[in-house]
C-alpha cells in the first residue's frame, strides 16, 4: 500500500459562491483536483429554459469565464478540474471551453462529459417502464404537477467522473451528481478503489461531504466567529487523502478562516439527516462512527467511518411551476416599534382585504425580534427598530402585483416613522418548487466522452 | 445546579433539507454532552421555537462528536424557492437553538 497523497481542493461551494477562491487555490497550487459546484436546486430549471431558446446555452458560463483566468496555469501545474458545470448541456459547455483553449494557444485539451443524469425528455418513456415518480417526502401523486415540470435530473455518483478521468480528461463537466462525488471520483480514479469498497467509498464521501461547500469547514458560518482571523482572506478547503482512505481536510498556508474539530464537526453536522444512514448514490454512510482528531495548526484528520451498500435507488430532482410570489419590506422606527410594526401589517392587510383580495398563502415577520421566530417576540423585548416583511403566494400573477401596490401607500396614511422602501414595488417571481422522487438505478444509463480539438 | 445557555457549553450550525431543518449542536466537553443531552426534548425545543416548526422533531445521537443532530420538520414555510418567509433555509436555526436555557452541575 503506497501512501502517496492526492490533494483535492473546492473552490465552489454553490451557485453564486466567491469567484476569487478557485483563482487563488490554483495559484497557491500544490493541488492536484480543483472541484466546483455551479448547480442549485432552482438552477436545472433555469438552464432548461435558456437551452431551449438557444440550442448552444444551458450550462453554467461563469465556469467558461472562470477557466479562461486559470486554464494556462491548470495545464503548467497539471491540475484537473471536476465540476456540474455542464447543467443541461455539457457539449455546448465543451465547446465553448475548447474556444477558450484556442484563445490561450493551448492544444490537447481534453475535456470529458458525463451525460444521462437528465431525463426531462424521456419522463413518459420511464414511466412507461415502471417509474411513479410519487413525491419521496410526502409520498403525492406525480400527475398533480406533471404538465408544469420544469427541470428533472437523476442525482448521479462518483463513477462516471472517475471514468472520464481515466479516459485522460483534463477538466471533467457533469450536469447533476452528487456533491461529494465531485471529490470521491479522482479518488476512485487516483487509487483504483473499487465500487464495493465501501469502507474506502465511505471515507471518501465523508472528506466530499466536509468540503462540499467551500469555506464553510474552514472558518465560514462557525459558531465562534470572534476567533477567527483574516475572514475577507478565508482560505478554501483543501483534502489529502490516502490510498487507506484515512485524510486530512486542511488550508493553504497563509490564507485567513480555521480548520479545527469545530470547524469540521459543524459542517460534518451540516444538512444531515439520520445521522446512520447517509444515502448516496456509491454508498450508504454511518457518521456515528467517525473519529476525527487535530494534526497540527489548521489539519484535521478522519478515520474510521463505515459504509455499506448503496440502495438501489437513485433520487431524481424534478422542478416545477407553482405559481406566483412577492415580498416587500419596511422599516418601522421610534418607540413602541414592534406595536406599530404589527398595526402597519395589520392595515395593510385589511386594505387588501377591503379591495376584495385575498391568497392562498401569506407571511408576516417581525424582523429583528428574533433570529427565526419574529412572531413570538421575548416579554421585555423593546428595540427603535423592526423591519416588517410581507408576503404572498398566488397561482393569479395579478393578484401578485396588487399586493405589491399595497405597500407603499402606509407610510403616508399610517403610523409615523416608516421608511425603507427606496427599492420602489416588489415584483412578482415565478415559483419553481422542488420535487424530489426515486426512480430504480436500473432505468438510468449514464455515459462518459472526450471532446477535444479536431 | 447552574442555568446557563446552550452556547456557554455547545455550538451549532443549521441548514435545509427540502421542507425539513436540521440543527447539529455540538458539546465541547463530553460531561456535559452527557450531562445535558436528555434536557434538550423535542417537546422542549418546540416550544423554544415557537411556530416556525411546523411538524415534529426527530433527535439523534452521535457520541463519537459529542453531538445531537436535530430535525425540524415543515419549518421554512414550505422551503426552497416556494418559502415566503425570510430564514427559507433555516441558517438561523443553530443560533436561535443556542439560545437555549439548559442545566449544568455546578
Amino acid at each position: 500500500m503506497s501512501n502517496r497523497i492526492v490533494r483535492i481542493a473546492n473552490g465552489q461551494g454553490f451557485w453564486g459562491d466567491s469567484i476569487e477562491a478557485p483563482v487563488q487555490l490554483v495559484e497557491g497550487g500544490g493541488i492536484d483536483y480543483l472541484t466546483l459546484d455551479y448547480l442549485a436546486e432552482v438552477t436545472m430549471s433555469i438552464m432548461q429554459r435558456q437551452k431551449e431558446k438557444n440550442p448552444e446555452a444551458g450550462y453554467a458560463r461563469d465556469f467558461v469565464e472562470l477557466i479562461d483566468r486559470i486554464l494556462p496555469q491548470l495545464m503548467e501545474k497539471n491540475i484537473k478540474v471536476i465540476a456540474n458545470a455542464g447543467g443541461v448541456n455539457s457539449p455546448a459547455a465543451a465547446k465553448a471551453l475548447l474556444k477558450v483553449a484556442e484563445k490561450h494557444n493551448i492544444s490537447g485539451l481534453k475535456i470529458g462529459i458525463i451525460v444521462g443524469d437528465d431525463i426531462l425528455y424521456s419522463i413518459d418513456d420511464l414511466q412507461a417502464k415502471g417509474a411513479t415518480f410519487a413525491n419521496m417526502e410526502n409520498g403525492e401523486n406525480f400527475s398533480d404537477i406533471k404538465d408544469k415540470v420544469k427541470s428533472a435530473n437523476v442525482y448521479i455518483g462518483a463513477e462516471p467522473i472517475a471514468k472520464a478521468l481515466d479516459m485522460g480528461a483534463h477538466i471533467v463537466l457533469a450536469g447533476r451528481v452528487t456533491d461529494p462525488a465531485l471529490a470521491l471520483g479522482p479518488m476512485i480514479h487516483e487509487f483504483g478503489w473499487k465500487m464495493d469498497d465501501f469502507h474506502r467509498l465511505a471515507m471518501g464521501t465523508l472528506a466530499g461531504h466536509i468540503t462540499e461547500c467551500g469555506a464553510q469547514c474552514t472558518g465560514g458560518n462557525y459558531s465562534r466567529w470572534w476567533d477567527i482571523k483574516d475572514y475577507a482572506g478565508i482560505g478554501y478547503p483543501v483534502i489529502e487523502i490516502e490510498e487507506s482512505g484515512e485524510f486530512v481536510i486542511t488550508k493553504q498556508k497563509g490564507t485567513g478562516g480555521i480548520v479545527n474539530l469545530m470547524s469540521i464537526s459543524e459542517q460534518l453536522l451540516y444538512e444531515m439527516g439520520d445521522p446512520n444512514n447517509y444515502i448516496s448514490p456509491d454508498v450508504v454512510v454511518d457518521f456515528t462512527g467517525v473519529k476525527i482528531k487535530e494534526d497540527g495548526e489548521n489539519r484535521v484528520k478522519a478515520m474510521d467511518v463505515n459504509g455499506i451498500e448503496p440502495t438501489e435507488f437513485y433520487k431524481v430532482s424534478l422542478s416545477y411551476f407553482a405559481g406566483y410570489k412577492a415580498s416587500g419590506q419596511l422599516t418601522v422606527s421610534g418607540p413602541r416599534a414592534l406595536d406599530k410594526a404589527k398595526l402597519v401589517a395589520e392595515i395593510i392587510w385589511e386594505r387588501l382585504k377591503r379591495a376584495g383580495y385575498s391568497f392562498e398563502e401569506t407571511s408576516t415577520e417581525f424582523l429583528g425580534v428574533s433570529p427565526c421566530d419574529m412572531e413570538h417576540p421575548p416579554k421585555e423585548f423593546e428595540v427603535n427598530g423592526i423591519v416588517l416583511r410581507l408576503g404572498v403566494r398566488d397561482e393569479d400573477r395579478d393578484k401578485v402585483v396588487r399586493f405589491s401596490k399595497e405597500i407603499a401607500p402606509v407610510i403616508t396614511s399610517g403610523p409615523p416613522g416608516i421608511t425603507g422602501f427606496a427599492g420602489g414595488r416588489p415584483k412578482p417571481q415565478e415559483i419553481i418548487a422542488y420535487w424530489p422522487a426515486l426512480i430504480p438505478k436500473t432505468l438510468i444509463k449514464t455515459s462518459v466522452h472526450i471532446v477535444e480539438e479536431k | 445546579m447552574k442555568t446557563v445557555k446552550l452556547y456557554d457549553i455547545a455550538h451549532a450550525r443549521s441548514g435545509d433539507k427540502g421542507p425539513n431543518s436540521n440543527t447539529g449542536v455540538i458539546f465541547y466537553k463530553k460531561s456535559d454532552y452527557e450531562f445535558v443531552k436528555s434536557q434538550l426534548t423535542t417537546e422542549k425545543i418546540k416550544a423554544h421555537f415557537g411556530g416556525i416548526v411546523r411538524g415534529e422533531i426527530i433527535k439523534y445521537e452521535l457520541p463519537n462528536l459529542n453531538a445531537l443532530n436535530f430535525i425540524l420538520k415543515d419549518s421554512l414555510g414550505g422551503g426552497g424557492s416556494e418559502s415566503l418567509i425570510n430564514d427559507a433555509q433555516g441558517k438561523t436555526h443553530g443560533q436561535m437553538m443556542l439560545m437555549m436555557d439548559v442545566e449544568i452541575e455546578e
